[in-house]
């Protein structure tokens, strides 16, 4: 129990972020009207992408004799910046269509 | 000096993904709100790089770092440019899986090194577990999700199915708690560490495996959410910001999309979870029994001269649009009825195709004039003063069954209801049955007629013949 409080009052701050990002989110996307529903699917996939972040930091502070660490490591990088960069690509190509409706 | 100026570019990249997020909401905002959370994502990726710190070293190993960015920007770049429009819901599975893959990867490299310093404290190891299983479930998932979609994996689902997704889930729970609080980060509980990876894995393929395949977009939404938390999981391990303010933003909207994508099929999560399609084996056979009579033929000719000479037609495009690349023959043909003085819209259903918004974008590919586009609320009032109805390639989305059947498996869901149109033209490859696999009593009504064929070759057709006329 003194564990948790602990480990909680730790990471108070970050903590904070997640409840008040919780609703940011939620109040952010209300009213999205249906014909954007997809892109937007696809563009918040691109944002959690932000995970390559994470495999960037196990890549580089990896010993070079740890070969787990770095074979895995780079994996992690190559599939994370495939989720963004694919996805922000992606999410324009289809945003690029609807270009032409406002005129 | 350098880690002030990361915390300030993490602060930045935070702020780029909210705006980022709020302006994707707007249709006038959201192709430059994507570019913005790119550039902060760009920005947040090279301020890692050149100035993140473990314990006042820089990181190494830089040669790995961009050789893995240069690879996976290649390859990301080719496939998200080189997939077709229709595959755009597989390929947004794909990615997800994708970033779900990397954070099971990191969680692995992370609990190694836990294991290694002898550090445990339970609190890492419940967010590198959470990380784990919340990333492999969302990987399986969505290559599941992708299967299905690409159909390369059939719906399967088998008696006492969700007793065994309950059990599996209660195994990884109780592992997770077992090392959280018992053993930790040690060597021996590193075999129970890969087992719960296994567990989650399988666990993600049992959770898709029996959802319908025109369930999917949700699914895929909600796998979407489970990913976003993964990577807020990574927040917390590197006590990363930018991870933990993208990582929950993303789990907390997709949440909210996921639920407004089921409203727009007027069904509840849960429906779509436990699913009502699975049990549709028994309410297709029941509808298969009955007398389903008789349906007609028309002939391109024929369509053709009533289309030429009606006042107003309503185009209801489907998958089968999608599927035959039609969307162009289509404003053709639109173009010409115009010409000749017909009035043409288009009713949008709003889960038509295979995602939300699926024929939006097709048709705006095609350059049709966004007023054409009727939604659901005003393409139903206009039906009753419509001429010809012309459906190219949908099913689900015009089946009156919807609405009168209470027996039927997509009972209550809000369809165009075209039946209120003088003359319906139904185009389709065959009589088979739409996604949700069930038969559609509008194809056998006496004023539906069948067009049969590749939606792209019959509209090339018909324009030719309405051209003559």
């Amino acid at each position: 129990m003194e564990y948790i409080l602990s480990f909680l009052h730790q990471h108070i701050d970050l903590i904070y972020i997640v409840i008040l990002s919780i609703f940011l989110g939620v109040e952010v996307i209300s009213r999205v009207p249906s014909v954007l529903h997809t892109p937007l699917m696809s563009g918040a996939n691109a944002i959690h992408g932000v995970v390559i972040i994470g495999a960037i930091i196990v890549m580089g502070k990896a010993e070079p004799d740890n070969y787990l660490a770095l074979i895995i490591g780079f994996l992690a990088v190559i599939l994370g910046t495939i989720n963004v960069v694919g996805g922000f690509v992606v999410t324009d190509r289809m945003l690029e269509m609807f270009k032409g409706k406002k005129k | 000096m350098g880690s002030s100026i990361l915390s300030i570019i993490y602060l930045v990249g935070s702020v780029t993904f909210i705006l980022g997020l709020k302006m994707l909401s707007k249709p006038d905002t959201a192709r430059k709100g994507n570019l913005v959370a790119a550039a902060g994502m760009t920005l947040a990726i090279l301020g890692t790089i050149f100035l993140y710190k473990v314990d006042d070293v820089p990181l190494h190993n830089y040669g790995w770092i961009f050789t893995g960015l240069f690879i996976g920007g290649i390859i990301g770049v080719l496939s998200a440019k080189k997939v077709k429009m229709t595959a755009m819901p597989e390929m947004v599975s794909m990615f997800n899986g994708m970033g779900g893959a990397c954070a099971a990867l990191i969680s692995i490299v992370e609990f190694n090194h836990l294991v290694a310093s002898g550090a445990t404290t339970g609190g890492m190891v419940a967010i590198i577990l959470l990380s784990l299983v919340i990333g492999a479930v969302s990987c399986a998932g969505s290559i599941i999700a992708w299967g299905k979609l690409a159909g390369k994996i059939k719906d399967f689902s088998f008696n006492g199915q969700h007793i065994l997704n309950l059990g599996v889930l209660a195994v990884i729970i109780g592992l997770f708690v077992w090392l959280v609080l018992g053993v930790g980060a040690t060597a021996s509980s590193l075999v129970v560490f890969y087992t719960i990876l296994a567990l989650a894995l399988f666990y993600g393929i049992l959770f898709v495996l029996p959802i319908g395949g025109a369930d999917m977009p949700v699914v895929i939404s909600l796998l979407n959410s489970f990913t976003g938390v993964a990577a807020a999981c990574g927040g917390f391990l590197y006590n990363n910001p930018v991870m933990l303010t993208g990582g929950i933003l993303v789990g907390s909207a997709g949440t909210i999309l996921t639920i407004l994508m089921c409203k727009a099929m007027n069904r509840s999560l849960k429906n779509v979870l436990i699913g009502s399609f699975g049990g549709s084996a028994a309410a297709a056979a029941a509808v298969g029994g009955k007398e389903q009579g008789n349906y007609k033929e028309i002939s391109l000719n024929d369509a053709a001269v009533v289309m030429a000479y009606a006042n107003k037609v309503i185009i209801v495009p489907g998958y089968g649009l999608a599927v035959a690349q039609a969307q162009h023959a289509c404003h053709e043909l639109e173009k010409q009825l115009e010409e000749r003085g017909v009035e043409v819209k288009y009713a949008i259903h709003p889960v038509a195709g295979r995602m939300p918004g699926h024929m939006n974008v097709l048709l705006a590919e095609a350059d049709v004039p966004y007023e054409k586009l009727l939604e659901m609320e005003d393409a139903n009032t206009g039906f009753p003063t419509t001429d010809v109805v012309l459906v190219l390639g949908a099913n689900d989305v015009v089946n009156p069954a919807a609405k009168n059947d209470p027996a039927s498996p997509i009972y209550g869901m809000p369809i165009l209801e075209i039946e209120q149109a003088k003359v319906v033209i139904v185009n389709k490859r065959s009589m088979k049955p739409g996604y949700a696999g069930i038969e559609n009593d509008l194809f056998f009504q006496p004023k539906t007629s069948m067009l049969f064929g590749d939606a792209k070759k019959v509209l090339q057709e018909l324009l030719a013949a309405i051209k003559e006329v």
